[in-house]
């Protein structure tokens, strides 16, 4: 197996991990990027998903909103950003070329399974509880903040590490319009035709996915553990 | 009228086209999908060809898997969990490793995105088949069916409208992900948004990326009413 031999040597020879363009520099500009375009899709998606949820309105965006993401692909989506006049291929900040583009197609790539998530999990509090909630005087505002978002609290942050994940794991594709991330070494792998150093770029995301995910799960069990409990005394 | 206007036109498109050239490169521009139809077609024919033969090829993997994860409890888990796990590792990623064994052809393309259909479809074949009702099953039983016959004429019938949900799932999602064999030269209307970006040719660009979605809407719509053919006996 020429190929899995060339990929591990790529991998363990050190002068491939370090200095400018090297794995750990495509690495960092990587998850900076996956960060802040779900850091942006929370911010723009979450709080419109929780209030459509807790009005009970809006249904048809949150359902539909998933197929229209998965129908849209993020190539052509980030060829367009690219070639348009605007973002082009500006910098922006660490991002490297074409980040600004990259970071837009990604945050709109981490809203469907944010806003989904999220306004199916308040939606779908049962109707006695929030009846309840009614019985005991609770105005709307109060009745959102500790009864509807406790509970819908899993279910939202579960589309959360779904979203990390998927926008980790598509920033890889900002390389075919020559943009940042470790999607690069992928390419310059075929475009050299050494297949096991773009095998190595594939390793090395596909580990990175698997740490995210279970680092996600941890801290989502950690943060949903309180609820619980108040829950259940 | 159509005479005399036209024939001074035809004149000037064939010197100069309006919109694309060198200076000039707008968005929409009908005199590209004229001289470049040929072009559009054989990439539109080259994409679909590539998302049905892929989905196809995961649906047939995925009904003896699902199957079979039904029938061993540990293989369940393990199969849904490794499906699972598939779906994190980016499509980029599959093809430098298909490459080395099938080469820049659109095998390589066709067996990377079948996998990733794979991945929703065994899952969506697990849920339709537990959704079918334990009663129905006994009736089955109880009616002298055989475990195939019961299968084929029984479970999988009641068992189409979730792994029809995940078909039209796979599908599209197949669609979007063709896209990306631009890579190793067979991505259908991805090459076109590759060619686009390396020549910075909007009409080209815009006009895959439309036909790439509604590539995605017109077989979501061809597997829905399919669905409504196959499932006669919901509306009795």
């Amino acid at each position: 197996m020429r190929l899995f031999g060339d990929t591990w040597r790529y991998l363990t020879a050190g002068g491939h991990w370090t200095g400018d363009g090297g794995l750990l520099d495509l690495l960092g500009q990587q998850l900076l990027l996956t960060l802040t375009a779900l850091v942006l899709a929370l911010v723009i998606g979450l709080p419109l998903a929780l209030w459509l949820g807790h009005l009970g309105r809006g249904g048809w965006l949150a359902m539909n909103i998933s197929g229209i993401g998965r129908a849209v692909p993020v190539f052509a989506l980030l060829a367009l950003l690219v070639t348009a006049a605007w973002p082009g291929v500006r910098t922006a900040g660490p991002y490297g070329r074409a980040g600004l583009a990259t970071l837009i197609a990604l945050a709109l790539f981490a809203l469907p399974p944010i806003i989904t998530n999220a306004y199916v999990a308040v939606q779908e509090v049962p109707g006695h509880v929030k009846q309840a909630a009614v019985g005991m005087g609770m105005t709307g505002r109060q009745r959102f903040w500790r009864v509807e978002l406790p509970l819908a609290l899993p279910l939202v942050l579960s589309g959360v590490r779904l979203a990390l994940v998927q926008v980790w794991a598509t920033a890889t594709i900002a390389a075919l319009v020559a943009g940042p991330g470790l999607g690069r070494v992928i390419t310059d792998g075929f475009a050299r035709t050494q297949y096991g150093e773009g095998l190595a770029g594939a390793v090395v995301v596909a580990l990175v996915a698997v740490v995210l995910e279970v680092a996600a799960a941890g801290l989502v069990r950690l943060s949903v553990r309180v609820p619980r409990l108040t829950s259940s005394a | 009228m159509s005479v005399t206007l036209l024939a001074p036109l035809t004149v000037r498109a064939e010197s100069e086209p309006s919109c694309y050239s060198r200076l000039v490169n707008h968005w929409v521009c009908p005199s590209y999908w004229q001289d470049r139809a040929s072009d559009l077609r054989s990439a539109t024919v080259q994409h679909l060809e590539i998302t049905v033969i892929a989905v196809a090829l995961g649906l047939v993997v995925a009904v003896p898997l699902a199957l079979l994860a039904r029938r061993i409890g540990w293989l369940r888990q393990g199969v849904l969990g490794l499906t699972t796990a598939l779906y994190t590792v980016p499509s980029l990623a599959l093809l430098p490793l298909l490459v080395p064994f099938t080469g820049l052809t659109m095998t390589t393309v066709v067996i990377g995105l079948a996998v990733y259909a794979l991945t929703i479809l065994v899952r969506a074949v697990v849920d339709g088949l537990d959704s079918v009702p334990p009663d129905v099953k006994d009736a089955a039983v109880g009616l002298g069916y055989g475990p195939l016959r019961r299968l084929v004429r029984v479970e999988l019938p009641l068992a189409v409208p979730v792994i029809l949900a995940g078909l039209r799932v796979a599908t599209v999602s197949t669609v979007a992900l063709t896209t990306v064999g631009s890579l190793v030269a067979y991505g259908g209307l991805g090459n076109l948004i590759a060619d686009g970006v390396r020549t910075d040719f909007r009409a080209e660009l815009l006009t895959a990326a439309v036909l790439c979605v509604l590539l995605a809407v017109v077989l979501d719509a061809l597997l829905v009413l399919g669905g409504r053919l196959v499932t006669g006996w919901r509306r009795a």
